[in-house]
């Protein structure tokens, strides 16, 4: 019983755990699902805090289920990305949680509703799935567990334009994983193995491998909404209820990206040309442009923050762009990573926030927010910290990720990527001081709803950890690097 | 142990502060009051202590790494202690006044967490080590001070806060890629007296050039050089207290000292004059100090005159820096420390005749000499000091700028100081002789009865501390630890043996 | 040309075809079918590619009936909401693509 053998362990419980409390929630369904949930997040916690360590402390760790070994047997594999992104998954997953909990029950009652348990643990269990996964099929299985999950998290409240995002939603989804599968199906024909290390060893630059890899990155683009393929994720992520949103910014749009990263840098990196990383970047910069400029003239508050996912997701193509063609990659590689994280915490803070301030005002239109400052203030903080490490201000994490992407792009002498990312700083300041601007001009009335002091809580928490993890990023970066498939890049 | 933590204790005695206020209740008056003042005596004693253990030669700091390749890094030296002496005095007066200020107003506790925070971030910009530490507060800074330019929620306010944040959002960026153009060369840059990139080869010039134009570009936005300075007249719509903060506590006073570090602890004061930096600026705050005299002459808002009188007078301080020698040196940081004590006599003087007789505009104030008699004559030691009058402390400031600008070889600097005087004397003058020498002609528009004294106590004590501290400068300039000989301890370390 | 070659060529055409047919129609039912489509051509590059010049080889079968297991949950989800949808609005077509 080595400690290896503990923390090896911990991977298959990561994805089981999760998948039992799905099963749990479906069969004993409850109308107060408090006793049910609450163990259940505790245990998720728990084992994903503990996967974390052990990867911190011993490196990458790998499971093969049941024995079999590879290719037929299933692999997990947990490196500093893996572990780092479960344990953000299942904290902001908790927080996600909480604040469901927290909902009054009336509130949104409907029957199809009893689904959400289920398909949130579901949603749990397949983002582990895919930031554990060791080969590309296993990928493609999480992702698509990932996003039937979702999708059902979408329609939930069976409203019409929920249902009509969450077909939007589906059909982009399995365009997305049939591109993929197709790309998988060419690179298994040409290199008989699917496991991402050996791929990363066998990869030649032939037509096979370089059609394979296309598809492959249209699929995943798709996916992630990379602009100008993002019109699905606007209306998903602003009609859903308020911790399927959150959920769905911070951390399922990244299961697709993590996926294309580890291909591109695993298997990619030796034979695709700088002027096509180039180009992902190109369209990275456009979605910064496209999405900032969006949130900037939407009038809906949630509207307003799913179109900056999209822009926040543009850094992360831009941040792609410089791990692959720059000559300071392993800076690149830790403020990509850095990006990851902060805008996870920082994202599903803002959605929090915004669905209290909704509550709070009964509209979802930004300018009916007038006067909110003075009744909301923990909400409208959050919302505002939130707004700092999305904008890149110091200090937060958005701020160091952006910072050490300025100096790759600097290094690489790229300066139009400097540009790009000072300049998609200053249109969030656009779109965040818009809402802090409406919340500071004096209200009318008095015609505030009172909210859950929970719920206020839940979006600081998190709004902190994203300017938290700026200021003490040495620490973070540092376990993110464990088993980066980047040169110069050590632990 | 103690002595390590020293700046820590500094910057939390500011941060503590702001997050306890947030949390408290709109009614919890007492406690929040309190509060405030405490920590702001706090802060007095702690900055003290850490300037007199600098003044016996011991350097604290602290430090840890932040993001691979850049520190955060704390650390109290003789110009750190420059500026936070400065903050941490006028802060406690500021916090006196603002409680007058807003006695029963809405929204207190908003407006004090976020004051604190201000403060607390100008601490750190005092006593940031290096460019990204000095950065990180810089910006935060700008963001706490945000909600106090929009505090009152008028249309006007939040357009003026508008124009603050594009203002300020521009130069931080200018300011980030300065930073990281000079981090990506030498990476990570501590201030050090004398400057830390002398050694760089030619071929880094043009580089280093570039990366000082940005620096000076996102720094001269907070300091208001021409042609940057738009926000800071728009944003005298904020409550006199914020006035007081941006005009001399905080925020322009970060700009300006941002300038002072960028000058002599990155560059380097004689490194700064091989690459030819400084003529250029010495030029860009000529025109700043004549625009902005210029431009107070024509506006009647008092508080707006006092905005664009702040523009002229800040730019003194880039003038001395950039004068190449250590009497222009001396000149431009003394006046780093007099500019702020005078011109928040100024803002709180113009408060209190807003609050007080509800008087704008300067064509109202006929007669409020005799109504309130110590309201001005605090003023008009203020505006004295400003035009220069000996024996006060603008006087000491201007006579170092201008022997600093013979030393250097730039007599027409002494032209412009010369012109730039008999403007602001005739800014200043016509407001003194309608409060003394001209009579009441119409009832006062708002006016309000606070008992024994012209005003309220806490609105009155502020402007009068700070006024015997504009003649104190001046008249006690030869004492240790007076502004003066600070400045003069400083200059000598900045210049190469 | 082997028989595993000739599978992966007709997967190719199904996939060609059916997603000619995906951005084509609009009628709901019709995406799902040729989204249907699509996936089975894929299944058979899959499993033809890969046993093209090569001894059976049982992944590409593992893989595929993974693949079938997760194309029918797919489709009933896809039927649910579209019988969600058909039932709110008595459409059965989305809305034209709007900013909502």
């Amino acid at each position: 019983m080595t400690e290896a053998f503990v923390g090896a362990s911990l991977l298959p419980l990561a994805i089981v755990v999760p998948l039992v409390w799905a099963v749990l929630a479906l069969v004993r369904p409850r109308r107060r699902p408090t006793f049910l949930v609450l163990p259940g997040l505790v245990s998720w916690v728990t084992i994903c805090a503990g996967l974390w360590w052990y990867t911190s402390r011993l490196g990458v760790l790998t499971h093969v289920l049941g024995a079999w070994p590879e290719p037929l047997g299933i692999a997990l594999r947990a490196d500093g990305l893996g572990s780092t992104m479960a344990l953000l998954t299942s904290v902001i997953g908790s927080a996600c949680a909480l604040y469901r909990l927290w909902t009054p029950i009336d509130a949104d009652a409907s029957e199809a509703q009893r689904w959400f348990w289920p398909l949130f643990f579901m949603l749990g269990a397949a983002l582990n799935a895919v930031w554990l996964a060791a080969d590309l099929f296993n990928m493609y299985v999480g992702l698509e567990l990932l996003g039937l999950s979702a999708v059902g998290l979408v329609a939930i409240s069976g409203r019409a334009n929920a249902l009509a995002a969450a077909l939007r939603y589906l059909f982009a989804a399995l365009l997305g994983s049939l591109a993929y599968l197709l790309g998988v199906a060419l690179l298994y024909a040409a290199y008989g193995s699917l496991a991402l290390s050996s791929l990363a060893a066998l990869a030649a630059p032939d037509t096979i491998t370089y059609v394979a890899l296309a598809l492959i990155t249209a699929g995943l683009c798709l996916k992630t909404a990379l602009f100008p393929l993002h019109a699905w994720l606007p209306p998903a992520h602003g009609v859903s209820l308020t911790p399927v949103s959150a959920l769905l910014s911070a951390l399922v749009v990244k299961a697709s990206f993590v996926m294309l990263l580890r291909i591109m840098v695993g298997v990619g990196v030796t034979i695709i040309s700088p002027s096509l990383a180039q180009g992902l970047g190109a369209l990275g910069a456009g979605a910064i442009v496209w999405g900032g400029w969006q949130a900037l003239r939407h009038a809906e508050l949630k509207m307003l923050v799913a179109h900056s996912t999209v822009a926040q997701l543009g850094y992360l193509f831009v941040g792609m762009a410089l791990l692959l063609s720059g000559s300071a990659p392993e800076l690149a590689w830790d403020g990509l990573m850095l990006q990851l994280v902060a805008h996870a915490l920082a994202k599903s803070a803002m959605f929090l926030a915004s669905g209290t301030l909704i509550a709070a005002v009964g509209s979802s239109r930004v300018t009916d927010l007038s006067g909110v400052s003075r009744h909301m203030p923990l909400a409208l903080f959050a919302f505002g910290l939130s707004g700092v490490s999305l904008m890149g201000l110091p200090p937060s994490g958005g701020f160091s990720a952006k910072w050490l992407l300025l100096q790759s792009a600097l290094a690489s002498g790229q300066w139009h990527w400097a540009v790009a990312l000072i300049g998609g700083g200053a249109l969030t300041a656009g779109y965040v001081f818009r809402v802090l601007s409406a919340s500071f001009k004096q209200g009318t009335g008095d015609k505030f709803d009172r909210t859950p002091l929970g719920w206020d809580l839940v979006s600081l928490l998190l709004a902190a950890g994203a300017i938290v993890v700026g200021v003490v990023a040495t620490g973070p970066l540092a376990v993110l690097r464990i088993g980066a498939p980047v040169a110069g890049v050590t632990p | 142990m103690t002595q390590v933590a020293l700046p820590a204790w500094v910057l939390a005695s500011s941060l503590l502060p702001a997050v306890i206020i947030f949390l408290l209740p709109e009614t919890t008056r007492a406690l929040r009051t309190s509060l405030n003042l405490g920590a702001a005596v706090l802060k007095v004693a702690l900055v003290a202590l850490m300037t007199w253990r600098v003044a016996q030669g011991s350097l604290t700091q602290v430090r840890f790494e932040m993001v691979p390749g850049a520190d955060f890094l704390l650390r109290a030296d003789p110009m750190a202690c420059l500026f936070a002496g400065l903050s941490a005095i006028l802060w406690l007066f500021t916090t006196i006044y603002a409680i007058g200020y807003l006695e029963g107003a809405p929204n207190r506790s908003r407006f004090f967490g976020f004051f604190s925070l201000c403060v607390a971030s100008t601490m750190g910009v005092a006593l940031a080590g290096n460019l990204i530490t000095f950065l990180l507060f810089y910006e935060l800074l700008t963001l706490s001070t945000y909600p106090l330019v929009v505090h009152r929620g008028s249309a006007k306010a939040l357009a003026a806060g508008r124009v603050y944040l594009t203002y300020t959002i521009g130069g931080g960026a200018a300011l980030l890629l300065g930073v990281a153009l000079l981090h990506g060369l030498v990476g990570d840059i501590e201030f050090r007296e004398m400057g830390s990139l002398r050694d760089m080869s030619e071929t880094s010039w043009p580089m280093l050039r570039i990366a000082f134009g940005l620096l000076i570009a996102g720094l001269g936005v907070k300091a208001a050089l021409v042609p940057l300075h738009g926000w800071l007249p728009q944003a005298m719509v904020a409550p006199a207290p914020v006035s007081a903060l941006l005009h001399a506590v905080a925020v322009v006073k970060a700009g300006a000292f941002g300038i002072v570090r960028v000058v002599y602890d990155v560059y380097g004061i004689d490194f700064a004059r091989d690459l030819q930096l400084l003529l250029p600026l010495t030029v860009i705050a000529s025109i700043t100090i004549l625009w902005g005299s210029l431009r107070a002459l024509w506006q009647d808002d008092l508080k707006r005159r006092l905005a664009f009188s702040t523009v002229s007078q800040v730019s003194y301080i880039a003038l001395g820096i950039s004068l190449f020698g250590p009497i222009g040196t001396v000149g431009g940081l003394v006046h780093l420390l007099h500019q702020g004590i005078m011109k928040v006599t100024l803002f709180y003087c113009a408060g209190n005749f807003a609050e007080t007789l509800g008087v704008h505009r300067i064509s109202d104030l006929d007669g409020a000499g005799r109504r309130m008699p110590l309201t001005s004559i605090a003023f008009s030691i203020g505006a004295f000091g400003m035009i220069g009058v000996p024996p006060l402390a603008g006087f000491v400031s201007k006579w170092y700028l201008g022997l600093g600008a013979l030393d250097a070889g730039m007599p027409w600097v002494v032209g412009v100081l010369v012109l730039s005087s008999l403007l602001n004397a005739a800014y200043f003058l016509p407001i003194l002789h309608r409060l003394w020498f001209r009579p009441q002609v119409a009832p006062w528009p708002e006016e309000r009865t606070f008992g024994r004294w012209e005003t309220s106590g806490w609105l009155l004590l502020p402007p009068v501390v700070t006024a015997v501290f504009t003649v104190g400068a001046g008249l006690l300039a030869s004492f240790a630890f007076s502004p003066l000989q600070w400045a003069i301890l400083i200059a000598r370390r900045e210049y190469l043996p | 040309m082997s028989a595993e070659l000739w599978y992966a060529l007709v997967g190719v055409v199904l996939v060609a075809a059916a997603f000619g047919a995906f951005m084509a129609h609009t009628h709901l039912l019709r995406r799902l079918l040729a989204f249907n489509i699509m996936g089975t051509g894929c299944f058979l590059i899959l499993v033809g590619l890969a046993q093209h010049k090569r001894a059976p080889d049982p992944i590409p079968q593992a893989l595929v009936l993974t693949g079938i297991v997760v194309a029918v949950a797919s489709t009933a989800l896809a039927l649910i909401l579209f019988r969600r949808w058909f039932a709110a609005t008595g459409r059965t077509t989305l809305p034209e693509e709007d900013d909502v």
